[in-house]
């Protein structure tokens, strides 16, 4: 088992008479899981595609998706409405009034999927199956002019999508004044 | 409140019973000259006298995706009463039995473990004063005069003494995978909100909270269990904490790409701006207050720093022209709020006050000129400007511009 240096710490202590190292002794608190039990305790969805189900959605399927559980909030081609525009804003964001949308300024597709999953439809989340995340996602990223009509979404091809902004990111080089 | 006590005056069977007991017995216990009437029995939580009307704030009252401001004008010392610290949450605050809940902790581990409650407290604990500031706080402040008060300027930021485990010993029972480099940890709320956390991060001193201030966490700050990441933005201390991965990179989740990312102006926009830069505030005289007449006030604030601990504060009186130091008073913590103080004669002109904070890095909390030099108009989040507040010659307080 490797062993990280994370903590060194070497400090003996005596409890009850017995003497160990800190740095090996585990409570043995908690319990294991059984695989069942962890499959059950969810899952995170990775710019890689680890984590992504199987299934899969076209285009087509995802704009009956979205136009049934999404558009009351999002309007009708995603341009916003109560919530927030998911398309457009391409070229925006060195303007004085940058918008902000999965099309313009989203990394990862995967996000998308992860986010939906999680988050969406606002009132009723966990309601759609991962065949239909898959779909809505397909619909949303073509609406977006990411990918093609024809496109179909699975752990395979959701990773690879190139999204526009993917090279938008740097990482914190605060402090920054003075 | 026992509104049904009988007042001792019925039981004696006084006249003016009637208009006297319709007062609060506070209202009455100074009252010299007339028979006194015995206050309150004891209660099984207290609560604030009721002449105080301390409150949050909140944005959109009636939404589940929605913000309320800690009142920072009304507060002492450095801690914030759990009932008022700040709270933001995107799909309301869930109800969790803490008999059910469950941490699990799995992914790149020699072995995945489920904790209860009593597992966590049973481990060993530790108790810390730490801040908690949205980065999105102050986010009204990227035009000169900025908000009228503090609450709403300041506000998305609170200070308590938290209670819990440290994740380094949680992840030394699970055994962390030499391959692993972050955590992502999830909640338990509608939306299973998730972010992730640089390992290295995670293996300092980042806990896992139980307890705030002497009790439970409350509901809105995550209760039975929340992450706790010391000096970052509040986003990254998941709420109603279920799960935590151990991963080879982070999740890349909307709340860290989406949003709390930090656009620049030539388009590329800062991602993991998780540290909350040093930043002070003048709470007493501010904004919407009104200095009842010329004389003697003692100028208080806040200050704190997500980089370590508060080393200085300067206070002005004159816009900026001079600056003194501060008194710091009380507890000097790292990564938690710290009082300052300055005594401070009012001559009943006009004045512009300002507080300037530096940390034990030695930074020094910027100007909003220089954080616009810096970053542009379009970055929202971690507006950390010196604030001004404008004391006119009437005595009111008001938003000021620098
Ligand atoms: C009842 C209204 C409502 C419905 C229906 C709804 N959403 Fe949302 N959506 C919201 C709200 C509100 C937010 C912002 C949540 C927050 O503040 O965290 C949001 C946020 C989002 C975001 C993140 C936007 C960003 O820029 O970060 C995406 C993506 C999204 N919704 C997709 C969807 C999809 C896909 C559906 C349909 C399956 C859907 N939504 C249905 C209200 C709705």
């Amino acid at each position: 088992m490797p062993r990280r240096s994370w903590r060194p710490t070497f400090a003996l202590l005596f409890v009850s008479g017995v003497v160990f190292a800190a740095e090996s002794e585990r409570t043995g608190l908690g319990s294991e899981p059984t695989a069942e039990e962890l499959g059950a305790a969810g899952y995170t969805v990775f710019p890689d595609g680890k984590g992504l189900p199987a299934g899969s959605g076209t285009v087509s399927e995802g704009r009956a998706v979205y136009q049934q559980f999404c558009a009351a909030c999002h309007g009708r081609n995603a341009e916003g409405d109560e919530a927030a525009a998911l398309v457009g804003g391409r070229d925006s964001l060195t303007s004085g009034r940058p918008r902000k949308t999965v099309e313009s300024y989203w990394p990862y597709a995967t996000t998308l999927w992860d986010y939906i999953r999680r988050s969406m439809p606002y009132e009723s989340p966990g309601s759609l199956n991962d065949d239909e995340i898959y779909a809505v996602v397909a619909h949303l990223l073509h609406l977006g002019g990411v990918v093609g009509e024809d496109a179909v979404l699975d752990q395979e091809s959701l990773p690879r999508v190139e999204m526009p902004n993917r090279e938008g990111f740097v990482s914190d080089d605060r402090p920054d004044t003075d | 409140m026992s509104k049904q006590r009988p007042s001792r005056r019925a039981f004696l069977g006084l006249a003016g019973a009637a208009a006297a007991s319709s007062l609060h017995p506070a209202a009455r216990a100074q009252t010299t000259g007339a028979i006194r009437d015995l206050g309150d029995t004891p209660s099984d939580y207290g609560r604030p006298s009721p002449f105080e009307d301390s409150k949050r704030w909140s944005r959109a009252p009636d939404a589940t995706a929605s913000s309320s401001n800690t009142p920072l004008a009304d507060l002492e010392g450095i801690v914030t009463p759990s009932g008022l610290h700040f709270e933001r949450h995107h799909t309301g605050v869930p109800a969790i039995d803490p008999d059910t809940h469950r941490l699990t902790i799995h992914g790149l581990v020699d072995r995945p473990l489920v904790f209860t409650m009593d597992d966590l407290v049973r481990m060993s604990s530790v108790s810390r004063f730490h801040f908690i500031e949205c980065s999105g706080n102050s986010a009204r402040e990227w035009s000169p005069a900025g908000a009228p008060n503090v609450q709403l300027s300041h506000g998305l930021a609170s200070c308590s003494e938290w209670t819990g485990v440290l994740l380094a010993d949680l992840l030394d029972e699970v055994g962390v995978k030499a391959e692993a480099s972050w955590i992502v940890a999830e909640g338990a709320d509608a939306g299973l909100m998730s972010r992730s956390v640089p390992l290295e991060r995670a293996l300092d001193d980042v806990m896992i909270a139980y307890g705030q201030n002497g009790e439970a966490v409350r509901p809105e700050q995550g209760y039975p269990l929340r992450l706790l990441v010391p000096g970052c933005e509040g986003s990254i201390s998941v709420k109603w904490l279920r799960r935590i991965e151990v991963a080879h990179m982070p999740s890349m989740a909307r709340d860290e790409t989406s949003k709390y990312t930090d656009l620049l102006p030539d388009g590329k926009a800062r991602q993991f701006t998780l540290v909350m830069d040093a930043k002070s505030v003048i709470t007493r005289p501010s904004g919407e207050q009104k200095l009842d007449r010329p004389g003697f006030f003692e100028i208080r604030g806040l200050a704190w720093s997500g980089r370590g601990t508060i080393s200085r504060v300067e206070v002005s009186t004159d816009g900026g022209r001079s600056w003194t130091d501060a008194e710091i008073e009380g507890p000097r913590h790292a990564k938690a709020f710290t009082r300052f103080r300055s005594p401070w004669r009012w001559d009943g002109g006009r004045h512009l006050l300002m507080s300037r904070a530096t940390d034990d890095t030695g930074y020094v909390q910027p100007t909003l000129a220089a954080l616009l030099e810096a970053r542009g108009r379009s970055t929202i989040y971690h507006n950390n400007r010196i604030k001004a507040w404008e004391v006119r010659e009437s005595g009111e307080v008001t938003n000021a511009e620098a």
